[in-house]
C-alpha cells in the first residue's frame, strides 16, 4: 500500500431521511489513479463531492464520521471551507466554463484569491494550457467566449481551470460521459500523465475505462464501498461475489 | 357527402385551426401597428402647426393660446421614472439573490405568493397607501430633514410609489432568470475556492447580466407607463420641477386628467394623443435599448 493521501473513516450520510453513503472506510493512496466503480445511484459521486464539501451546500444533507486529509480532518476542520477546495480541482460530468473568455476561465481561480499581476497571470494561463494540449488550439482567441469552444476543449479548459489553482488532488466525476471518444481518450491520456503530479480520483460507470487507467479500484454498491484493491487484484481476483458479478456484466 | 362526414374531415379541421391561428397572430400584431397608426394620424394636427424640437423643448403649457410645451411632463416622467428604478432595482436585485442563493427553499415557497400578491394589488391602492403614509412622511419628517416645507405631494412621493408597484414586477423577472442559472456553474466557482459572493458577483451576475438589463428595462417601461397611483400622489401642477420635493406632472397623468374634458379647446384633443404618441415611443424606445443589450451581450 502507498502512502495515502485521503482517509475516510466510519463516514455516513443522510438526505433527508435517505441513507445515501453508509459507512464508508476507504483510503486514496497518493499519485494514483483511484477509480470509484459502481451502478449508476450508488452513491459514488455524492462520496466525491463529500470531499471538496461540495454536499454542505445543500441544507438537508447531513454528514458524520472523518474524512482525512493528510491526517486533517476536513468535516471538522476550522480551516475555510474555501482553503480545503483550493485543495482539489474539480471535474464534472458536463463542462461548465464561466461565462467569461477562455483566458479568464483559467485565470479565474488565481484572480480571486488575490493573484492579479498581469505577467504572473500570462504566463500561469498559458503553462496551464499547454498542461491540458489546449495551447495550440486557443492560443489565438484567448479573449473569446469559453462558450464558443467545442465540447471536448471546454472539458480540458475546464481541467486547465481547476489545475491553475495548484491543487493536490483532482476529483472527476465521470468526466468524459459528455465527450466523443477521441476527446474522451484524450483526457484518459492526460490522467495518466498528471498522476505524476497529483492524486486523481475519478468516478466512472464505464468499466473499460477503469480498467484502462486505475491503479486503485473502490467498488461501491448501494452505498456501501464492497470492496477496494489495487486494480491488479481487483480485476483479476476479486474477493467478493458482487464485485464478480459486476465485472462479469451482471448488473450495471 | 354528409355533414358528419365533413365535419370530421381532418384535412379541413387542419385548415380551419390554422387560419384561426393566423387571424390570432395577425391581431396581435397588427393592433400595436393601429394602435401607432392612429396616435400618428390625430397628432399630426399640431404636428402641422408646430415644430417637433419647440413641442419637446419647450415648458411652455397655455392650451387656451395654442402653446403646447411638453418638457414639464417629459421630465417630470423621466424623474419619476429613474428614482423609482434606482430605489427598486437594489432591493430587487439583493432580495432575488438571497432568495435564490442564500435563504432556504422554504423561504422562497412563502415569498413567492406573496410577490404575487403585490405584483396583482390594483394599482389605485397604491395611490391611497401613498396618500396615507408616503405624503405624511415627506411632509412631516424627510421634507423637514432636509429644511424645506413640502407638501409631500412631489416627484419623490411619485417615484417612492411607483417603486413599490414595480419591485414585484422586476423581482419575479429576477427570480426566474437567477434560477435558470445552472447550479453545477455555481459549484464550479466554488470548487476553485471562490466564496458564495465572488460566485455571485463573477458567475452569477455575469451569466444573467442580459436577463438582469431586461428585467430593469422592462420594469422601467412598466414605470414610465403607470398612471393612476402616480397621478394620486405626484401633485400635477404645470411647472418645470427643479427638485424631487416639487410636485411633477408626468405625461400620463397629463392624459388621463384632462382627456374628454375641455375638448372645446382648438388643437387640444390632438396635444394629448401627441403626448400618447409620445408615451408610446418612449416606452418602445426603452424596449428596444435593453433589447439590443441582451442581443450584444449574447454574443
Amino acid at each position: 500500500m502507498h502512502n495515502s493521501v485521503i482517509d475516510i473513516e466510519h463516514l455516513n450520510l443522510f438526505y433527508g431521511k435517505q441513507h445515501i453513503l453508509k459507512d464508508i472506510n476507504i483510503s486514496i493512496p497518493a499519485k494514483r489513479i483511484t477509480v470509484i466503480l459502481g451502478p449508476s445511484g450508488c452513491g459514488k459521486t455524492t462520496l466525491l463531492r463529500s470531499l471538496n464539501r461540495l454536499t454542505e451546500l445543500d441544507a438537508s444533507v447531513k454528514m458524520s464520521g472523518k474524512i482525512l486529509l493528510n491526517g486533517q480532518d476536513l468535516l471538522s476542520s476550522k480551516e475555510d471551507v474555501t482553503t480545503i477546495r483550493k485543495k482539489m480541482g474539480l471535474l464534472a460530468q458536463r463542462p461548465y466554463p464561466l461565462p467569461m473568455s477562455i483566458y479568464n476561465n483559467v485565470a479565474y481561480g488565481l484572480r480571486i484569491s488575490g493573484r492579479r499581476k498581469k505577467k504572473f497571470l500570462n504566463n500561469r494561463v498559458e503553462y496551464y494550457l499547454r498542461q491540458t494540449n489546449l495551447w495550440e488550439e486557443v492560443k489565438d482567441r484567448l479573449r473569446e467566449p469559453a462558450a464558443t469552444l467545442s465540447i471536448g476543449q471546454q472539458q480540458r479548459l475546464c481541467l486547465a481551470r481547476g489545475l491553475a489553482v495548484d491543487p493536490q488532488i483532482i476529483l472527476a466525476d465521470e468526466p468524459t460521459s459528455a465527450l466523443d471518444p477521441h476527446s474522451s481518450r484524450m483526457i484518459e491520456e492526460k490522467f495518466a500523465e498528471l498522476k505524476n503530479n497529483y492524486t486523481i480520483v475519478l468516478v466512472t460507470h464505464i468499466l473499460r475505462q477503469a480498467r484502462n487507467i486505475a491503479d486503485h479500484v473502490i467498488f461501491m454498491y448501494m452505498g456501501q464501498v464492497v470492496e477496494q484493491a489495487d486494480a491488479r487484484d481487483f480485476f483479476e481476483n476479486p474477493q467478493e461475489q458482487r464485485t464478480k458479478a459486476y465485472l462479469q456484466g451482471q448488473f450495471y | 357527402m354528409n355533414w358528419l362526414k365533413i365535419f370530421y374531415n381532418r384535412k379541413l379541421r387542419n385548415k380551419i385551426h390554422h387560419s384561426w391561428m393566423w387571424i390570432s397572430l395577425g391581431i396581435v400584431f397588427v393592433l400595436p401597428m393601429s394602435l401607432f397608426i392612429g396616435l400618428m394620424w390625430k397628432s399630426a394636427i399640431l404636428l402641422n402647426q408646430q415644430s417637433v424640437f419647440d413641442l419637446l423643448f419647450s415648458s411652455e403649457w397655455k392650451p387656451m393660446a395654442g402653446k403646447f410645451g411638453y418638457l414639464t411632463f417629459i421630465v417630470s416622467s423621466v424623474w419619476v421614472t429613474m428614482i423609482a428604478l434606482l430605489i427598486a432595482g437594489p432591493v430587487c436585485l439583493l432580495t432575488a439573490i438571497h432568495l435564490t442563493q442564500y435563504a432556504k427553499s422554504w423561504v422562497l415557497k412563502i415569498m413567492a405568493p406573496v410577490i404575487d400578491i403585490l405584483a396583482g394589488l390594483p394599482s389605485v391602492i397604491f395611490g391611497v397607501w401613498g396618500i396615507l403614509f408616503v405624503i405624511p412622511l415627506l411632509a412631516n419628517h424627510i421634507g423637514p430633514f432636509f429644511g424645506k416645507s413640502v407638501s409631500g405631494y412631489s416627484i419623490l412621493a411619485g417615484a417612492i410609489v411607483l417603486s413599490i408597484m414595480i419591485i414585484p414586477f422586476i423581482l419575479n423577472i429576477l427570480i426566474e432568470i437567477f434560477q435558470t442559472v445552472p447550479k453545477e456553474l455555481s459549484e464550479a466557482s466554488l470548487a476553485l475556492g471562490a466564496t458564495r459572493w465572488q460566485t455571485i458577483k463573477f458567475v452569477l451576475l455575469k451569466k444573467s447580466s442580459a436577463g438582469i438589463v431586461s428585467a430593469f428595462g422592462l420594469g422601467m417601461s412598466r414605470a414610465f407607463g403607470e398612471t393612476i397611483a402616480v397621478l394620486m400622489v405626484v401633485g400635477n401642477v404645470v411647472h418645470l420641477p427643479s427638485g424631487v420635493f416639487q410636485p411633477g406632472y408626468p405625461l400620463p397623468s397629463l392624459i388621463a386628467n384632462n382627456y374628454g374634458e375641455m375638448l372645446s379647446i382648438p388643437m387640444y384633443d390632438s396635444a394629448l394623443m401627441f403626448s400618447a404618441l409620445l408615451l408610446f415611443v418612449i416606452v418602445l424606445i426603452f424596449n428596444a435599448i435593453s433589447r439590443l443589450i441582451i442581443l450584444r451581450s449574447s454574443h
